[in-house]
């Protein structure tokens, strides 16, 4: 896969109307992600990191411009195969981790497979391995409410993967972890990234864990792109360190 | 998602808000029980009424005559008649055929004759009919003292209480209550009364027929004898057996077989004896049908073999349609409060959503389609509708029952026989928990559209 595009945004716009005004929360980016790459999307809150990651996964849709997502332009789909492409072809973690709370670690991990119509016996073995995966399979039978905060993103990451999923969206996913717990959860988005093959984007405002983890970091201000650069110790840019916040 | 997967996520989320859930499982119970308590009502009082009918005999019965007794005496009549030929007489082959046809349970000869009756060597006129042993059931003698003939050719009669007060000589005078039969029946039961009547004799009884040269018709020889008969009153009827027959009503009744062994003179033995010879014939046969639903067929059968029928049918066809307008009536009560409870679904699967807001949005973000979430919704609508029916169906069942046994206990004190009114078949229950499971997801279509249609981003925008 690495050489090829993974994703391709074309001046990508997502503006909403709030009462008169007009927010312009993504305003004409255009960027490529090699298949294979692990990007950082970085930026202030309000900058519209978390809105190009929603348009890349498929919850939301351009106002104007393209995001193509292995040749698939997401603009151009019904919303059943929006779905779909949800489904099978991105999985996503986010920062409050977004477990069902009424349902087990197994069950979490294993409902996108439901949706897929995997049969039963099949679904409780990749739920299983994919738990093995992260290191909670002696915890699958508990409830979400039951666990640490580090141990719930693990179990969010078996989720992301349990469809074998080419690319990993992750939303700011240590943003609720304390620093070591966080450091758990990055090295095993960074094994997805280097074992599986994984293209992998990360939104974070934490410049420090882009630099360690990231191939290449994206800067956002505004809705707007500022800078796209690979990540190299010496590159670095003063007036973007630490963010506007 | 599959549909065991959709049930296993549906009662999963039932058991989620069980309180709110069970209240509004409860309302649609209570609507599918007042609409299976309403409509078995309205069944149970049909059973009720087509049992009666049945045991009066009234709508399974074919009163069958011979074609040439409805044209009447006259030779004109017969020449214009369409097919003479056809015409035949109503005799014991003819009888005998007529109860081999299927459906039919029997086939009688109406014996009806008016004679003198003396009672206490008083003379009193009657019109006098015979009864099968199946009109022992006839509901006619439900409420008779004494008792039925104690066999079908006993030397019996039983009476209709008009004619008992005749023989008292109580004549009630107007705007007198009824006289009890109980008190009429006292002084009657066991009494005897003789009975004179013209008895045909056969042609080869010789000294009858020279006694009477009168009576002899185009060459055959008939003649009527003058005989007695005494008969032992066994009971005394409340009812009018006969309400139906109008003037020719009998008030005595006789065992048909004693009746046919006293070869009573009969309007037609004078047209038919040429014909018929030694067997008797009868002026009019009567049929019962097994199921007042065949009696069109039978009388069909019968008809093609030359004869006249006659049934009330179009009578029952009535009652039919007066069942019809009451179910759908007592139907669209019944139907309301589950109307009510269906609000109560969309308003429990409404709060549902504004609850799960977030558990729909992380269903979406995972790949879940707006049809995932619409068919998890109407699941959830339709497990309650099916809950809610099969509690109804149990619960509208003990309503019938208690308020059977109520009824009941309150007929036995008013020393009425106890009924069944009630009646819940097996399409209603059925029928029920399909009906509050269709009522269910139509509630479920606004709900679940709209759960549908949430915007993932939106739905999982920090709290």
């Amino acid at each position: 896969m690495r050489g090829t595009v993974a994703i391709r945004s074309e001046n990508l716009c997502r503006h909403y109307r709030m009462g008169e005004t007009l927010i312009r929360a993504v305003d004409g980016v255009s960027l490529q992600v090699p298949a294979g790459e692990f990007v950082a999307l970085l930026g202030s809150s309000g900058s519209g990191k978390s809105s190009i990651l929603n348009l890349i996964a498929g919850l939301d849709r351009p106002t104007s411009g393209s995001v193509i997502v292995q040749d698939r332009d997401l603009a151009k789909l019904s919303r059943e195969d929006l779905a779909k492409y949800r489904l099978y072809v991105v999985g996503m973690v986010f920062q409050s981790f977004n477990l069902i709370a009424s349902m087990t670690l197994a069950e979490n991990v294993e409902l996108p497979l439901r949706f897929a119509e995997v049969e039963r016996g099949k679904r409780d073995s990749l739920a299983a391995e994919a738990l093995e995966r992260v290191g909670l399979k002696a915890r699958m039978h508990h409830r979400p409410s039951e666990l640490s905060g580090g141990e719930q993103q693990r179990a969010a990451l078996a989720r992301a993967l349990i469809n074998q999923p080419k690319i990993l969206l992750a939303d700011e996913p240590t943003g609720n972890l304390d620093s070591r717990t966080g450091t758990e959860i990055m090295n095993l988005v960074q094994s997805f990234n280097q074992d599986l093959g994984m293209t992998v984007v990360m939104v974070t405002h934490e410049r420090a864990l882009a630099e360690r983890y990231a191939q290449r970091m994206i800067f956002l201000a505004d809705g707007k792109l500022v800078d796209d650069r690979p990540n190299t110790p010496s590159a670095v840019e003063p007036s973007l360190q630490g963010g506007r916040a | 998602m599959k549909i065991p997967d959709l049930t296993e996520l549906a009662l999963r989320n039932l058991r989620e808000s069980i309180l709110r859930n069970s209240l509004t499982t409860v309302g649609i119970s209570v609507g599918v029980a007042s609409l299976v308590a309403m409509l078995s009502l309205g069944i149970g009082l049909q059973q009720m009424a087509s049992r009666r009918l049945m045991k009066s005999g009234l709508f399974d019965t074919v009163v069958v005559t011979s074609r040439r007794d409805a044209r009447g005496m006259s030779r004109e009549d017969e020449r214009s008649g369409p097919t003479p030929g056809e015409s035949r007489i109503l005799d014991e082959a003819a009888r005998s055929q007529i109860e081999k046809l299927p459906n039919v349970s029997e086939a009688y000869p109406d014996i009806r004759f008016a004679t003198e009756l003396r009672f206490e060597d008083k003379p009193h006129m009657s019109m006098i009919s015979a009864l099968p042993e199946s009109a022992r059931s006839n509901d006619a003698f439900e409420g008779m003292q004494g008792s039925f003939f104690s066999s079908d050719a006993s030397p019996e009669a039983i009476l209709q209480k008009s004619f008992a007060e005749e023989l008292l000589g109580k004549t009630p005078r107007l705007g007198a209550p009824e006289p009890n039969v109980a008190e009429l029946a006292k002084p009657l039961l066991g009494k005897e009364l003789t009975m004179v009547y013209a008895q045909r004799a056969t042609s080869t009884d010789d000294t009858a027929a020279s006694s009477n040269p009168a009576n002899e018709v185009m060459g055959a020889s008939y003649s009527v004898v003058s005989r007695e008969q005494k008969l032992k009153i066994v009971g005394v009827a409340d009812l009018d057996p006969e309400s139906m027959r109008g003037p020719t009503r009998a008030k005595v009744f006789l065992p048909l077989h004693l009746a046919e062994s006293l070869h009573v003179m009969q309007p037609t033995d004078l047209r038919e004896i040429a014909r018929a010879g030694d067997q008797p014939v009868y002026s009019s046969i009567s049929v019962r049908v097994k199921n007042p639903s065949r009696v069109q067929e039978v009388e069909d059968a019968i008809k093609k073999m030359g004869f006249t029928t006659f049934s009330i049918l179009d009578a029952s066809r009535g009652l039919r349609q007066f069942f019809a307008v009451l179910y759908a009536f007592l139907g669209i009560f019944g139907s309301l409060a589950l109307m009510v409870a269906s609000i109560g679904i969309v308003n429990t699967l409404v709060m549902a959503i504004l609850e799960r807001r977030r558990e729909i949005g992380i269903m979406k973000a995972i790949g879940a389609s707006d049809g995932d979430v619409k068919k998890l919704f109407f699941a959830e609508a339709g497990a309650m509708g099916i809950l809610g029916g099969i509690v109804g169906v149990g619960l509208g069942w003990a309503i019938g029952q208690v308020i059977n046994i109520g009824t009941n206990v309150y007929l036995k004190r008013q020393s009425l026989p106890p009924e069944h009114f009630w009646a819940v078949p097996w399409w209603l229950v059925g029928g029920a928990i399909a009906f509050a499971f269709v009522v269910s997801l139509a509630s479920g279509l606004y709900p679940a559209g709209r759960a549908a249609r949430l915007d993932p981003v939106q739905a999982l925008r920090y709290e």
